[in-house]
């Protein structure tokens, strides 16, 4: 129901939630202390819920939708509309592949054959060991050093393929 | 007035007529209340601007941007159905700038969608196609990127075919706004989005009821439902307007014919019963119409009592009725006979068969299966009140404050009025469930009162203990309106909370909790059903229900009440009309010598003086065998009635039965004679709702084979009984009623218009009456009555450790006979899945679909069980609506002193599991109407 939990009472009204799902509690009370109430936490929580474990597992989505009164079609809808937001697990470290202009004119293409040479993976996939997660953006603003991807919240920038390999090592499993 | 020239005019808006927006839309000059969209105003003007994502009853979302218009002076072309109008306002919605943006859309909307129109269920009557005809635009020339999902037919209802989706989001929005359960949305974005379940799992796990009303908005062919696929091209089917024949709440729906046959239906916009909503049985269920196994000539049982039943011809099927009944009567006095009539007949039907058994046959022995659900209502509300009926209309639910609803499992057993629970709800109403359940509606609650089963009384005088103790009753309406007030406060002086918690099981914060909400409310309401009724202690808890509402002033206005949910779609007539023992139509006491004088005078005959038996009682006379004979119409009492196997054996003992019906009901076999009746479908008549509402309808097809209208058949039988009576139309007999029943008294058949007419209404120019109650009862003053708990007849001890209660599911009807011949509701719930509480379960070792004997003093049925937290520990709830899990083999014949209705909600009972193979077999003529897909 659209506005289940509008004048924020019904909250009160829902079940204590179990332990596993304390930290959502948590998260619903710093929003609520900003002000935000209702459906303005949905996007609030799934980040908290993406903070917590790296995605969003299906339990969790569950208990977001139970916590807001929202339908679980909805949190599901609004966690596959943002690119922000994952269903399944992530490696540990995340490689984004810059696609914008500057690093297509400076070869991203052949740093993305590289990767997938080197990673045995499509982007969009988690390296079977669950050490790498490897994506595409559209740009990561760092025009001046392309071709460039970043890992974690590094950039490396000025790429070529035969950088890849010795870079990726500096990456624990 | 100015509200009431806005109504005339199809607006909601209380802007005086001067305070209206004047604008031209395509050189035509109108005035409309502002907040107006320009596309509703164009369209009060005639003006048909396209549109794929407006509905009326749903939110507005200017998705599909097919409605842009030009508006003089504005810099780009507005969506028409998200614009409000403005004083002045100047609208083209034809002009050539907004036909290329048209078209442009409907480009773009056809460069993804499969051309097969050939094969499309909606080829005919698909917007899609009509525009793209209307602004003819041409297929894409190249084909560019297109989506493909495959189509989802996972369930036996409904195929979805999101490759036709165009992504208008009505669907969406009418299971999140008005059925409020949300189970699709719109997934993923841009070009891959697609209106899915999350994680595309299937609807049933999504939380769909399977309504259909997605089906019904879809304005392409993305959502179809199964039953229509190859069934007919949409120019070959006629849609007739109808009475829907399941529960009580009487929604208007429509059958789509072609060629005599029915091969579709769909919700009714025009009566406020349900203002164009619908359940899954309503758009579902009606196969069982033209059944293979309708009876289509009479039966006659030749060669004794051991004999066959074989067809015979009207003539001999209606000379043995008439013989066999006038022989009983000769031998043993006409009280040796008796008749049930019937709450899916018509009130012209109900009213004939009281008359029939009163007049012709000479005895008040008449009754009906309300015994079993309401009559503990009708006699509760009747002494409170001075009438037994909802108090308040469907639709003014929407508009209580708070809303108590107790022992009605309302989404499932009235789903329709479940909306306008969930309405309310939306609206900002509190709601409270009393339920030992866990039934859906809690999932809309702000409180869940998980009482005992059978402590309704100490619940309600706990709450109202509370409200009178702290202050919070309205003193005003007490002394002006009620008296008793002062004998039933001593009654109710022990129910402090501490105690009534001891009973209830209901903590004390709780009860505090509730009382507070209903008491402190403007407009409260309370919607209550078989979970207070069907009890030994029914009428007590309904006198309960009906002080708390008068303790509180919550009577007589909008929004508040009390409104008992009556079950059947005619119940409610049925109980008007008479066909009950002890009061002839319109609840005139067959006591009083006045109203005997009357009805004699106007039938010419002498009324029988002393009350009739009721149902249980009846069964009862005739397992004695004082009752000798018996003539049932559409009843099935062998299942439908408590401790089964009695009645059963009650049956067989007669020298004389008589059963008019259907189908070949399981008592239907044990009959002399067996008269085949008609639907609804096939006849003309009227139907009460629960709100007092009574509906007109007109046959949609012929009746099957030679099977007759049953007021026709009541009149022959009247005929070869002696009594030849001139009301030879159902109009007639309606005509004849009302002259003389005051509450029906202005109701014709020529001023039942789709909304028809809520009794009382006196005389042929009174309007109906929406609230009972509004300037005094009924009675005068409202009755305050004494109640205490008493507890249930029969509780659990070391022997039969669990409590039963038995109840209804949203997917079937009573005994079956109706919707498990239904496809697609039988292949959903093709068997019964007795509920039992997960600690419970794991102590007798059962999981999910293991079968179980449960058995109490009465007998022992055989079920598979559903493992689950909807039931509290120590309760088994069964429906009764599978005869192979017969759950009245087990309910006792316990009966409320008042009404005589048994206690159907609290059997004591034990549970054992058994091996998988003694699951009991789907019978033989359901199995046959499952799904093909799902026959194995």
């Amino acid at each position: 129901m659209a506005n289940g939990a509008q004048d924020g009472s019904r909250l009160v009204q829902v079940q204590a939630p179990a332990q596993r799902f304390a930290y959502l509690q948590a998260a619903v009370d710093d929003a609520a202390a900003e002000g935000q109430r209702g459906e303005e936490l949905l996007i609030p929580l799934l980040q908290a819920v993406q903070g917590k474990f790296g995605y969003l597992p299906a339990e969790d989505l569950a208990a977001v939708a139970e916590i807001l009164h929202v339908p679980l079609s909805r949190v599901y809808g609004v966690a596959t509309f943002y690119n922000q937001f994952r269903l399944t697990p992530v490696g540990k470290h995340i490689i984004r592949s810059c696609t914008g202009t500057a690093c297509h004119v400076k070869g991203a293409q052949m740093l993305r054959d590289a990767l997938q040479a080197e990673l045995g993976i499509a982007p969009g996939q988690t390296t079977p060991d669950g050490r790498f997660t490897w994506e595409l953006v559209a740009c990561l603003g760092a025009c001046g050093m392309a071709p460039v991807i970043m890992i974690d919240d590094e950039f490396h920038g000025r790429l070529t393929p035969q950088q890849l390999p010795r870079i990726l090592r500096t990456y624990s499993a | 007035m100015a509200a009431d020239e806005a109504a005339k005019a199809g607006f909601r808006t209380a802007a005086a007529p001067q305070d209206w927006v004047r604008l031209s839309v395509d050189g035509r000059e109108l005035a409309v209340p502002p907040g107006t969209s320009i596309l509703e105003a164009a369209r009060r003007a005639g003006v048909e601007i396209p549109t794929l994502c407006y509905h009326p009853e749903l939110t507005v979302a200017g998705a599909c941007r097919l409605c842009l218009v030009e508006v003089e002076g504005a810099r780009n072309l507005a969506a028409a159905c998200a614009t409000p109008v403005q004083q002045d306002m100047v609208v083209h919605t034809e002009s050539p700038q907004v036909v290329e943006a048209r078209r442009t859309v409907l480009e773009l909307l056809l460069q993804n969608h499969p051309l097969e129109c050939y094969r499309c269920e909606r080829n005919g009557d698909c917007r899609l196609q009509d525009y793209a005809y209307r602004y003819q635009v041409e297929a894409p020339r190249r084909p560019g990127a297109v989506r493909h999902f495959a189509p989802d037919d996972r369930n036996p209802f409904f195929v979805r075919d999101y490759d036709k989706c165009i992504l208008c989001g009505q669907c969406v929005r009418v299971c999140d706004e008005i059925q409020a359960i949300g189970a699709i949305d719109y997934t993923r974005r841009g070009f891959n989005t697609q209106i899915t379940s999350a994680y595309g799992q299937g609807l049933e796990e999504a939380g769909c009821v399977f309504c259909g009303m997605c089906v019904d908005v879809c304005p392409v062919g993305a959502l179809v439902p199964k039953y229509a696929l190859g069934a007919g091209r949409s120019w070959e089917k006629t849609w007739r307007r109808t009475i829907c024949p399941y529960c009580g709440v009487g929604c208007a729906i429509e059958l789509a014919v072609k060629g005599g046959r029915i091969v579709g239906a769909r919700a009714a916009h025009d009566s406020p019963a349900n203002a164009g909503k619908i359940c899954v049985k309503g758009h579902f269920g009606w196969d069982f119409v033209q059944s293979p196994d309708r009876l289509t000539t009479p039966l006659v049982r030749r060669g004794g009592k051991d004999g066959p039943l074989e067809p015979a011809s009207w003539e001999e099927a209606l000379h043995r009725v008439a013989r066999g009944l006038a022989e009983i009567r000769e031998q043993y006095g006409p009280d040796a006979l008796a008749v049930l009539s019937s709450a899916k007949c018509t009130n012209e039907e109900n009213y004939l068969m009281q008359k029939l058994a009163r007049a012709a046959l000479g005895t008040n022995n008449v009754d009906h299966c309300a015994r079993l659900c309401h009559a503990s209502t009708v006699a509760g509300l009747a002494t409170a009140f001075g009438s037994g009926a909802m108090t308040n209309s469907i639709g003014d639910l929407a508009q209580a404050q708070v809303l108590l609803v107790i022992g009605s499992n309302t989404t499932e057993a009235h789903p329709v009025i479940g909306l306008r629970i969930k309405e309310a709800v939306r609206r900002g109403a509190k709601l409270i469930v009393a339920d030992p359940r866990r039934i859906p509606l809690t999932r809309y609650a702000d409180l869940h009162l998980q009482l005992l089963p059978g402590t309704n009384v100490a619940l309600l005088n706990g709450l109202a203990w509370i409200i009178w103790k702290r202050g919070w009753y309205d003193a005003e309406f007490v002394a002006a309106r009620t008296e008793g007030f002062e004998g039933w406060s001593r009654a109710v002086e022990p129910y402090n909370p501490e105690y009534v918690s001891k009973l209830t099981g209901v903590p004390v914060q709780a009860l505090e909790e509730a009382a507070r909400f209903y008491a402190q409310a403007e407009r409260a309401a309370i919607v209550y059903s078989m979970g207070v009724t069907q009890h030994t202690s029914g009428t007590d808890g309904v006198l309960a229900v009906a002080n708390l509402a008068m303790l509180t002033g919550n009577l007589g206005r909008p929004g508040t009440g009390v409104n008992p949910l009556r079950g059947q779609n005619n119940v409610q007539g049925a109980c008007d009309m008479g066909a009950l023992p002890d009061v002839l139509p319109g609840y005139q006491k067959i006591e009083d010598p006045a109203v005997r004088e009357k009805f004699g005078r106007a039938w010419g005959v002498r009324l029988p003086e002393r009350p009739g038996l009721t149902v249980t009682e009846i069964m009862d006379a005739a397992a004695r065998g004082q009752i000798k004979g018996l003539y049932l119409m559409g009843e099935n009492p062998v299942l439908s009635d408590p401790d089964a196997g009695h009645v059963q054996q009650a049956l067989q003992r007669l020298d004389f039965l008589v059963v008019q019906d259907i189908f070949l009901t399981e008592s239907a076999a044990l009959a002399d004679v067996v008269l085949p009746g008609t639907t609804f479908a096939e006849k003309e008549g009227t139907f009460t709702n629960t709100e007092r509402r009574v509906q007109k309808f007109m046959p949609v097809i012929e009746p099957v084979g030679a099977a007759r209208p049953d007021w026709q058949i009541l009149l022959d039988v009247a005929e070869r009984l002696g009594h030849r009576w001139d009301t030879r139309t159902p109009a007639a007999i309606l005509d004849e009623a009302a002259s003389l029943t005051p509450i029906y008294g202005g109701i014709r058949h020529r001023r039942l218009g789709p909304a028809g007419l809520q009794w009382p209404c006196p005389t042929p120019d009174h309007p109906g009456t929406p609230i009972l109650h509004t300037q005094q009862f009924s009675r005068g003053k409202g009755l305050f009555y004494p109640v205490t708990y008493r507890r249930a007849h029969e509780l659990p001890d070391e022997e039969y450790p669990f409590i039963l209660s038995t109840g209804r599911l949203l997917f079937h009807f009573h005994t079956g006979t109706m919707s498990r011949r239904s496809p697609e509701l039988t292949t959903h719930r093709p068997w019964e899945r007795s509920e039992i509480n997960r600690q419970d379960a794991a102590r007798l070792g059962l999981k999910d679909g293991d079968v179980a004997r449960i058995r109490s003093r009465r007998g022992s049925v055989l079920a598979r069980v559903e493992v689950t937290d909807r039931v509290p520990p120590g309760v088994v709830f069964m429906t009764f609506h599978y005869r192979e899990s017969a759950a009245n083999l087990l309910t006792a014949a316990a009966l409320d002193p008042v009404a005589r209705i048994p206690e159907f909600k609290v059997s004591a009972v034990q549970v054992e599991k058994v091996a998988p193979e003694q699951a009991p077999a789907v019978p033989e003529e359901y199995a046959r109407c499952m799904r093909p897909e799902a026959r194995v």
